[in-house]
């Protein structure tokens, strides 16, 4: 099993509402986000594009973050989500500076937290909260294991990209373009 | 015109708008790492070598330092942590992987090992000292005599800890600056010569002076080296790592590095050095300070601007 | 002028208890918002309860779930997948309720001005005191003036209770500000050409549609939830879209056509469509023929119109035009030209969405699939109560023969007639106030307060210290949707649906759901058969058991769909329709807009542009808030804390701007922001305009995460031009410069 997320930059209006959904969905403390929406502008009046993007953990196949972890509080589990405990985490602040995507933070608590897929909810059966709250459902979730599951389908048929492959850390969540 | 913007207003305390989430008590912690590392090294280098009456500041007196330097760095690193009461965490598994699990389990063992060091060596400065125990008494003359494989456990664990203090950075792939393979090297020769000048600064003996200025000299010329050879490879490498020198290139830090680390911290106490060995008068306290405070700069300067850099997408 | 009614700030009485709560909540760091409940993620989730809900944070009203957990405590609101508002999803408004609920600056109980060591001040009152001293006073102005003198300004659901109050009362002067300040000029032109208003809901078909032309709906920051995500399954399915809107919208961003049209021209933009429509013979022929009235008359009247003469209006080029027809044609009737929402941009709006309501005709759009839908709505049977006194005066003796279209009273109309002048024989004497934001929502609002300084007796009720509240005499605190019943939601839509609101926890400090307040405050004052219920609950079981549901079930379920009785979603080929207009038809030419002598069909005229160094004022929504109402709630101002102006580069490097930089605006008028903005350099704007979003720059300091947090829009839009046909207050006419060093104030004495 190999979770993962496509964002579909073509649908993505910014609304930001997956952010609240998780701020939420996983008590995140305000002030503080797991995931944020991107705006790139390019061009010159009046020709002009924007990209929207719907970030997060990357859950990364090769994590930077787990190996630079000297506690194991960062750890991967089943699907390849990368997940912090946090009565493990020293709060040293390794696997934020590891982190191309700065997709961490150190929560108020003093444990590091970040994007968790919503594993408790994914466990269930339940899409990620942010996912499920899209209101222009640009967000797809699932299995790339399964060739059926909503992402495997959506990356088979769009042209798509991942963020800074040059850092090597294979990121799973893939951005249609 | 290109515009990236965050539009869910990330403002993320120590991460936004950039990445500051190592403060002061970081480069403290690689200063002091290094700065032990040194001193324990020739320590040992010396008594390998069998120069313990030629070079005393070095194998006796300097390592009297190390003990509280090494705690010293034991608690910036720990101020720096976040989940404090969690400490205990780093001692539950060794995470080879990760640079920071094995510096702290090299520091788990290399404080104790100077604590020994010293402390078979502190009837040299309190001849009436009595350790009260008749098996510390005898643990204490099992040290004496065996000083020389301790020496070479000593000198391989300060050197893997003076390796440590540049790989706990270089390790980080996500930020453009630390990552080269030269920072590991860098920082174990610059915190070999924060402890060579240290010991110089101590010592009172003339050629123990002499000895370790050549040997300053000659780290100094090493590192010089290996700084030009960490820019040269910033500039021929892609994008993020020209903007990574960029910043000692006319950006924000030119200033700090140029004039505190290379000229003050580096060039001009190795002038001063120089003139030393040819005979001219120079107050030994001035290079060494200097290159105290140059290394500590470097170690400063270095976190500060590595986590200004990153990938850009 | 002298205020009769200060502004109460900040140091005022009875407000003590409010000011401490938001400090101990900074000391927190100001960022825990739900720290009560600190249990490991993996754990969250297990023993929620859940109760039924319609979101109020906008009028789409969507259905959803207020999750509560084991203390009690709400922990987040989800939508509810049963409802077609929402289809299980909110927009981010509505999933930020929970901080609406949470917000320690709320107004918690209710406050009475009084006089204190020659300083006005609130205090605090019990209910039973300030509805008291309320009825009071309201039956004074009663005896004194006449119950007619008195107005009710509602937007929002509890606005029914007042408004049925001040009906028992013997006046039914009872505005929204979504009327004229917003859709009234639609309603009006729809109502004109198809004979029935465009209603909310939009009937719009966009999941369905081939070709979504949005003139200025800015779809995607406007975030009325089913647009938006019928919008992207349209995208899904390769629908083409074509935006008109002066500002590289959201939309305009996925859009196949944008077309960056100078501001104010539109008209000449869709009549040229008309032309090219009409004169390639694209149009729908057999709409055209079956149901539309004046087609000769209309062709003849856009002959000239042709898209050359329109370019040197819109600056858009005859060929694009002449391209986007085509493809609407081609979509045709699977084609929605949007209505709009919020259209009261030039003063002659009407006209405009005529020429919109035409071009849909000649597309064969209305009643079509793909285009627009009939919508249906649930009928709820009123309880049975004395029938209300008819008022001797209306709000529209303030304005004889004016504004005769205009379906509901003006907002801006009561305002304007609270200020006494030698030819009006009474004016507006008391205002209650419920759920709207006057000095913000209504343009102008140097007037608006001096409106409000000519008032006897104001009362607002409201849930937030926004700075209406500030020159109330009484008020009164209502708990938020999420505390409290209202009535059922009927709103129409494909087929026509019953939701329910009701308390997910007890209301919060001493506040009170509105209809409580309402029938309260009608006992008072001798009203109380207005109101023939003991609680809210026995009204919505009532009610309910009349169409087949319950409360009982409708607790369970939240949203009930019934059974549509109106026949079809769209006309069937060939279907006989009678419109409800004069002619029975759709009347491409209006007899309605001819006998009022309105231009029957609409006629371009040209707005002034902004004069040198000026820009013209553009504004809108961002997706995360709604209006002013949002500006304080944690959860979304974390998402968005001020509003910025948008300045095109080229005007950035004349004026030296930098992004990020504070600057004033200064408009036409001399009027300069209380506050400074931040500007944001983008080519998404034109350089003959900046924008900016609604909703910002509050001044008053209890708001303690908006006070001073960005510039008002409101503020700047002193020019209003009013729409002749039905009174709505055009509000784009105005012009801004800017001033790049704090302006020093004249000091007040
Ligand atoms: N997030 C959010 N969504 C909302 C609301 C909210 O408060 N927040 N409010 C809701 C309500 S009540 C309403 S009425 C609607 C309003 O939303 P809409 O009806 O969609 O939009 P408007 O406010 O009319 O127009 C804003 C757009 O018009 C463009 N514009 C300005 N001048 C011109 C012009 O001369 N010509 C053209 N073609 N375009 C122009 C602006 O650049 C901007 O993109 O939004 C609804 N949705
Ligand atoms: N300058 C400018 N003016 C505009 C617009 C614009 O874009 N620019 N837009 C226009 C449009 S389209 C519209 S529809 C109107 C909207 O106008 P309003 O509806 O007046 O807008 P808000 O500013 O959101 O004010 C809502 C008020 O209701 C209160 N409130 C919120 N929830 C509740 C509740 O549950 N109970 C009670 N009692 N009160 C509640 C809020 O605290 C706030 O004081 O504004 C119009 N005016
Ligand atoms: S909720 Fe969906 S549309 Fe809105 S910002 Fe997030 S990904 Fe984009
Ligand atoms: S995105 Fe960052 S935090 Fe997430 S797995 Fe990759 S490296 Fe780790
Ligand atoms: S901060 Fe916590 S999770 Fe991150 S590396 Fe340190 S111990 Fe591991
Ligand atoms: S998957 Fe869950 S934790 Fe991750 S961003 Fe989405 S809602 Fe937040
Ligand atoms: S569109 Fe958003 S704010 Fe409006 S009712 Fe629906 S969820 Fe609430
Ligand atoms: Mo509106």
């Amino acid at each position: 099993m190999r979770y993962a997320m496509a964002v579909d930059t073509k649908k993505c209006v910014g609304c930001s509402d997956c952010v609240v959904a998780c701020q939420t969905e996983n008590n995140v403390p305000i002030g503080y986000c797991r995931d944020w929406i991107v705006e790139n502008v390019d061009g010159t009046y009046p020709n002009v594009e924007i990209e929207l993007r719907s970030e997060r953990c990357n859950h990364c196949d090769n994590s930077p973050c787990v190996r630079c972890c000297p506690t194991g509080a960062s750890h991967i589990v089943e699907g390849g989500i990368v997940l912090v405990t946090h009565e493990k985490c020293i709060g040293c602040g390794a696997c934020i500076q590891s982190c191309p995507y700065d997709a961490r933070y150190s929560h108020p608590d003093g444990y590091v937290d970040k994007c968790t897929f919503c594993e408790h909810r994914v466990k269930k059966g339940d899409q990620p909260a942010c996912v499920a709250v899209c209101p222009t459902k640009c967000l797809y979730f699932g299995d790339l294991d399964d060739p059926y599951s909503d992402v495997s389908q959506v990356l088979k048929h769009r042209k798509f990209k991942v963020l800074a492959p040059e850092a090597g850390t294979n990121p799973q969540i893939y951005f249609l373009t | 015109m290109r515009e990236e913007l965050f539009v869910s207003g990330r403002d993320i305390p120590n991460i936004d708008p950039y990445l500051n989430i190592w403060h002061w008590q970081i480069p403290i912690y690689l200063f002091l790492g290094g700065l032990a590392a040194g001193i324990l090294f020739f320590a040992g280098l010396f008594t390998v070598m069998g120069k313990e009456k030629e070079m005393e500041t070095t194998v006796k007196w300097a390592t009297f330092l190390v003990p509280g330097v090494l705690i010293l760095g034991l608690i910036a690193l720990f101020l720096d942590l976040k989940h404090k009461l969690f400490f205990w965490q780093l001692y539950t598994t060794i995470r080879l992987e990760s640079p920071m699990s094995w510096g702290a389990w090299v520091l788990m063992f290399i404080t104790p090992l100077s604590i020994i060091w010293v402390a078979a060596y502190i009837k040299d400065i309190i001849p009436q000292w009595n350790w009260k125990f008749g098996y510390l008494n005898s643990f204490e003359k099992w040290v004496n005599s065996n000083r020389r494989p301790i020496a070479w456990v000593m000198m391989v664990f300060s050197l893997i800890l003076g390796i440590y203090t540049g790989i706990l950075l270089s390790a980080f792939n996500a930020r453009p600056l630390w990552n080269n393979a030269i920072l590991g090297p860098l920082f174990l020769i610059s915190g070999m010569s924060t402890g060579v000048a240290t010991t110089m600064w101590m010592s009172k003996n003339h050629t123990e002076r002499k000895t370790l200025g050549k040997i300053d000299l000659v780290l100094i010329g090493i590192e010089l080296f290996l700084i030009t050879h960490m820019i040269m490879g910033f500039l021929a490498g892609p994008t993020v790592q020209l903007e990574a020198a960029g910043l000692f290139l006319g950006g924000d830090f030119t200033v700090s590095f140029w004039v505190f680390v290379i000229i003050l911290g580096l060039v001009f106490p190795a002038i001063l050095e120089i003139m030393e060995l040819s005979g001219y008068k120079v107050p030994i306290a001035i290079p060494a300070i200097l290159i105290l405070m140059g290394g500590l700069v470097f170690r400063f300067i270095m976190v500060e601007a590595g986590q200004l850099t990153r990938y850009l997408y | 002028m002298s205020n009769r009614r200060d502004f109460i700030k900040i140091s005022a009485l009875g407000l003590g208890g409010a000011a401490v709560a938001a400090s101990s909540y900074n000391l927190m760091g100001g960022n825990k918002l739900f720290a009560a409940d600190k249990k490991p993620l993996e754990f969250r989730g297990h023993n929620l309860k859940r109760f039924p809900t319609y979101c109020e944070i906008c009028f789409w009203k969507c259905a959803g779930w207020t999750y509560v957990n084991e203390n009690n405590e709400i922990v987040k609101v989800v939508g509810n997948e049963e409802d077609p508002h929402c289809n299980g999803r909110l927009c981010p408004r509505g999933t930020g309720g929970p901080g609406m609920y949470y917000d320690q600056d709320r107004l918690k109980t209710p406050l009475i001005r009084v006089e204190k060591d020659g300083k006005q001040t609130f205090r605090e009152a019990s209910w039973d005191e300030a509805l008291e001293y309320t009825a009071k006073k309201l039956k004074e102005v009663g005896e004194k003036h006449g119950p007619e003198c008195i107005a009710l300004f509602n937007h929002g659901s509890g606005g029914k209770y007042f408004g049925d109050l001040l009906k028992g009362f013997g006046s039914n002067n009872i505005a929204a500000p979504s009327f004229a300040q917003c859709r009234g000029p639609r309603e009006t032109a729809w109502i004109a050409t198809y004979g029935e208003e465009v209603g909310s809901p939009e009937p719009t078909d966009i999941r369905d549609t081939r070709c979504l032309v949005l003139i200025g709906s800015h779809i995607g920051e406007n975030m009325h939830n089913g647009q938006v995500q019928e919008m992207s399954d349209a995208i899904d399915k390769g629908a083409t879209i074509i935006t008109v809107d002066p500002r590289f919208s959201t939309a305009a961003s996925k859009s196949k056509y944008w077309l960056p049209i100078k501001p104010a021209t539109d008209l000449a933009l869709l009549l040229a469509w008309i032309h090219v429509l009409i004169y390639e013979d694209i149009y729908n022929k057999y709409f055209v023929g079956q149901y539309t009235y004046g087609f000769d008359l209309l062709k003849d009247h856009v002959k000239n119109m042709t898209p050359e003469w329109a370019y040197g209006k819109t600056t858009i080029k005859p060929d694009v035009i002449r391209k986007t027809a085509r493809e609407m044609a081609e979509a045709a009737p699977a084609v929605i030209v949007h209505p709009g929402r919020h259209v009261t941009w030039y003063g002659d709006d009407t006209q405009r969405v005529r020429a919109a309501a035409i071009l849909n005709a000649l597309l064969g759009s209305w009643g079509s699939r793909g285009g627009f839908y009939l919508k249906e709505s649930a009928h709820l049977p009123s309880i049975e109560h004395p029938p209300f006194p008819k008022p001797r005066r209306t709000w529209r003796d303030a304005y004889p023969g004016q504004f005769k279209l205009a379906t509901l009273a003006l907002a801006s109309g009561i305002c304007d007639a609270t200020i006494p002048t030698s030819n009006r024989d009474c004016s507006f004497k008391a205002w209650i106030v419920y759920g709207t934001n006057l000095p913000l929502t209504l343009p102008n609002m140097q007037n608006t307060l001096e409106a409000i300084s000519h008032l006897e007796f104001m009362v607002v009720i409201d849930t937030m210290p926004m700075e209406i509240t500030g020159y109330a005499d009484v008020i009164f605190p209502e708990c938020t949707y999420l505390e409290r019943y209202d009535l059922v939601r009927t709103s129409p839509h494909r087929d026509p649906y019953l939701a329910l609101r009701m308390p997910a926890v007890e209301p919060k400090y001493n506040s009170k759901p509105g209809w409580w307040i309402a029938k309260k405050l009608a006992e008072k004052m001798g009203l109380g058969d207005y109101f023939p219920y003991n609680d809210i609950t026995e009204l919505l079981d009532w009610q309910l058991k009349q169409v087949g549901s319950s409360l009982e079930e409708m607790q369970k379920i939240g949203v009930k769909k019934l059974d549509r009785k109106g026949g079809n979603l769209y006309y069937t080929r060939g279907e006989d329709v009678e419109f409800n207009t004069p002619s029975g038809k759709i009347e491409l030419f209006s007899n309605e807009l001819a006998a009022e002598n309105f231009d029957p069909m609409p006629v371009f005229k040209q707005h002034p542009e902004p004069p040198a160094g000026f820009y013209r004022l553009i504004y809108g929504r961002a997706p995360m808030h709604t209006f002013s109402r949002t500006a304080n709630n944690p959860n979304l101002t974390d998402l968005m804390k001020e509003n910025s102006v948008w300045v095109n580069p080229k005007v950035a490097k004349l004026w030296g701007l930098k992004t990020g930089q504070n600057v004033w605006l200064k408009n036409q008028d001399d009027v300069v922001t209380t506050f400074p903005i931040k500007v944001r350099i983008t080519e998404r704007i034109r350089w003959d305009s900046v924008y900016m979003v609604h909703g910002f720059g509050h001044s008053d300091k209890l708001l303690s995460r908006a006070y001073g947090k960005g510039a008002s829009d409101s503020e700047m839009i002193t020019h209003v031009m009013v729409d002749p046909i039905m009174g709505g207050t055009g509000m784009r006419g105005n012009f801004i410069t800017f001033l790049t060093e704090k302006p020093v104030k004249e000091v007040e004495s």
